[in-house]
């Protein structure tokens, strides 16, 4: 079980506001990813349910149960943080059984379950180390194993990926996501990186400024963005947002078109423009276009084979269909 | 462009380096020669250096004056137990600092370290009558009580700056992973700050092994460390320099014993978290 449910939930810390009253729902088994640009309370958020921060009002329910009064250790919650916080002073062993020595557990049931998770996160031949001996990826899943090792009822991740190198970060983002499948268990994951967020969520909740602007799934939220704040930061390349007398003419105060929903042409289309810098990365081009008005530069994908120069003039049309239309307010139109 | 250091500049530097030291180390050694000489050469002028008549005369008067051992005893019950008493203060006071901070830290930090700059003979007559009243002049128990106050900011202000340096994100996952404050403090906090903690402890020996404005002030025949052993031979019967000499020397070798095996982690605790 690993239901959390959190009403009118406010954090307010000094008179500053963080978080005004929120009301979230995570179900069951869910991926669950808090993303929004660094600052939006994500984590505050995250350190709410894990008990480390105190409400200022609201109530945080685990499983139907209030929890919003108990300490992180009962609430049956696990967390790995950002700086994997391991204990340097343990051996890796040491650190896995951890938790369970502080709730006591019999000694072979505690050997079992190392042997378990050792065998399921790789690190069965570095039990005897310390954290200082290891690299990033395997400190990264001895934080992982001395969460897994409680059978919590939800794991909590604080930006787990974001100190480890890109490589390695798309290694763990699949490691991660194959142990949810595994655990069935909720995940709550908090990053500022959209493509985690993307590739590993069930649900994904978009924050600014302590606010839900969106709760969805990935393509949900791909595809029909509620506002043009959701619109901008899902999505890489970044959608296009025009104003002025383009999106008048679909009666809109801004129109969004993701840059892979434009066609390009060398001899005829809807807009024409100067081609500024082209970003070659094989698969793909993402190709920056000047001199359309109401939005400058534009971006557009392409194949990764089209020729295009610095200076080129090219021709692109939009293709309506992938149109985001939003008001003055920016709302999504519908 | 890496900075250069000719072999001309690195041997002046040593040649400053050792003068310096050895300077500071003179009287020490002054005071172990002079223990090997006899009175009259003690005061003899010119003074002689190295070429005398050695001889163990003074240590065998000092042993037979005066009972050494349980000076020695007295010391070490002093100095240990004021220092652990006050790390047992010390590290909850420095943990909540470090972690919890108020809005005061700093001001409490600040003013207790204050109490340091005060004259010591400042409060000499209360705290004398305060030992009256309570019964506790010349015991040990009164002395480490007294020893330990008065080392007690520097033991908090020590501890407070290597807590800092802990990241606070572990002891957050210790309170994750079930640990109470009492766990979290012995299983987590304690064994990370190890360094920082014994040199603390080492520091705070030697400070309480050498304090002798109060252990002079407030013993008399039964509590009295080495420094009131060391005291009583510049007494008004004339001046013994030899003798004095021997038993300063024998008052100061165990912590120079104890010093010369620690010096590594006493450095290292003292530097610690300035380079990282």
């Amino acid at each position: 079980m690993g239901r959390i449910q959190l009403k009118q939930v406010r954090k307010t810390f000094g008179k500053v506001e963080v978080i005004p009253p929120l009301d979230l729902e995570i179900n069951d088994g869910e991926f669950v990813v808090f993303v929004g640009p660094s600052g939006c309370g994500k984590s505050t958020l995250l350190r709410l349910i894990a008990g480390l921060e105190d409400t200022t009002s609201g109530t945080i329910e685990i499983d139907g149960k209030d929890a919003t009064g108990l300490p992180p250790a009962k609430r049956g919650l696990a967390m790995v943080f950002q700086s994997y916080a391991l204990y340097p002073h343990m051996t890796v062993r040491k650190n896995i059984a951890f938790p369970m020595k502080m709730a006591k557990m019999p000694q072979e049931e505690q050997d079992r379950r190392i042997a378990q998770a050792a065998a399921a996160l790789n690190l069965t031949d570095y039990l005897d180390r310390r954290p200082g001996q290891l690299s990033g990826g395997q400190r990264q899943r001895v934080a992982i194993g001395r969460a897994i090792v409680r059978e919590p009822s939800a794991f909590l991740f604080d930006e787990p990926l974001s100190n480890l190198d890109a490589a390695l970060r798309v290694g763990m983002r699949m490691e991660i996501s194959e142990l949810h499948k595994k655990l069935a268990t909720t995940m709550v994951y908090v990053t500022h990186d959209q493509v985690e967020a993307m590739t590993m969520a069930d649900k994904i909740v978009v924050l600014q400024a302590g606010v839900i602007e969106q709760v969805g799934s990935p393509l949900e939220l791909y595809r029909t963005p509620r506002n043009k704040f959701v619109a901008g930061f899902i999505g890489s390349p970044k959608m296009n947002l025009m104003e002025g007398p383009e999106a008048t003419k679909h009666g809109a105060h801004t129109i969004g078109i993701r840059p892979e929903h434009i066609d390009i042409s060398k001899t005829e289309g809807a807009w024409q423009g100067t081609v500024g810098i082209a970003e070659h990365l094989g698969s793909d081009t993402f190709i920056h276009v000047h001199g359309i008005p109401g939005c400058d530069p534009l971006t557009i994908r392409a194949g990764g084979d089209i020729d295009v120069r610095h200076g080129d003039t090219v021709h692109l049309t939009p293709q309506l269909e992938h149109l985001h239309r939003f008001d003055a307010q920016g709302l999504r139109i519908q | 462009m890496a900075r250069t250091v000719t072999t001309n500049r690195k041997l002046i530097n040593t040649l400053i380096a050792w003068t310096i030291g050895l300077l500071i180390f003179f009287p020490i050694l002054w005071t172990i020669l002079t223990s090997f000489k006899t009175e009259a050469q003690a005061i003899s002028d010119p003074p002689v250096f190295l070429f005398f008549d050695w001889t163990l005369e003074n240590y065998a008067v000092v042993q037979e004056r005066s009972n050494y051992m349980r000076f020695l005893w007295n010391s070490i019950i002093i100095a240990g137990g004021s220092t652990v008493l006050g790390l047992i203060i010390a590290v909850p006071a420095a943990w909540s600092m470090a972690f919890v901070p108020s809005k005061r830290t700093k001001d409490i930090l600040l003013w207790m370290l204050s109490t340091k700059m005060l004259p010591a003979v400042g409060v000499l007559y209360p705290i004398y009558l305060i030992f009256i009243q309570l019964g506790i002049l010349d015991t040990r128990a009164g002395l480490v009580i007294v020893l330990m106050l008065i080392n007690l900011p520097i033991i908090v202000w020590m501890l407070y700056t290597y807590f800092k340096e802990i990241p606070g994100e572990i002891l957050e996952a210790a309170r994750m992973d079930g640990a109470s404050l009492k766990d979290e403090i012995l299983y987590v906090l304690t064994p990370m700050a190890v360094p920082g903690i014994a040199s603390t402890l080492l520091l705070n020996f030697i400070l309480a092994w050498n304090e002798a404005f109060w252990t002079l002030n407030l013993t008399a025949a039964k509590a009295a460390p080495l420094t009131a052993f060391i005291a009583s031979y510049s007494s008004p019967e004339g001046l013994f320099y030899a003798k004095l000499s021997a038993a300063s020397t024998m008052a100061i070798a165990p912590i120079l014993v104890l010093g010369w095996f620690s010096q590594k982690q006493l450095v290292r605790g003292l530097t610690f978290g300035a380079v990282k």
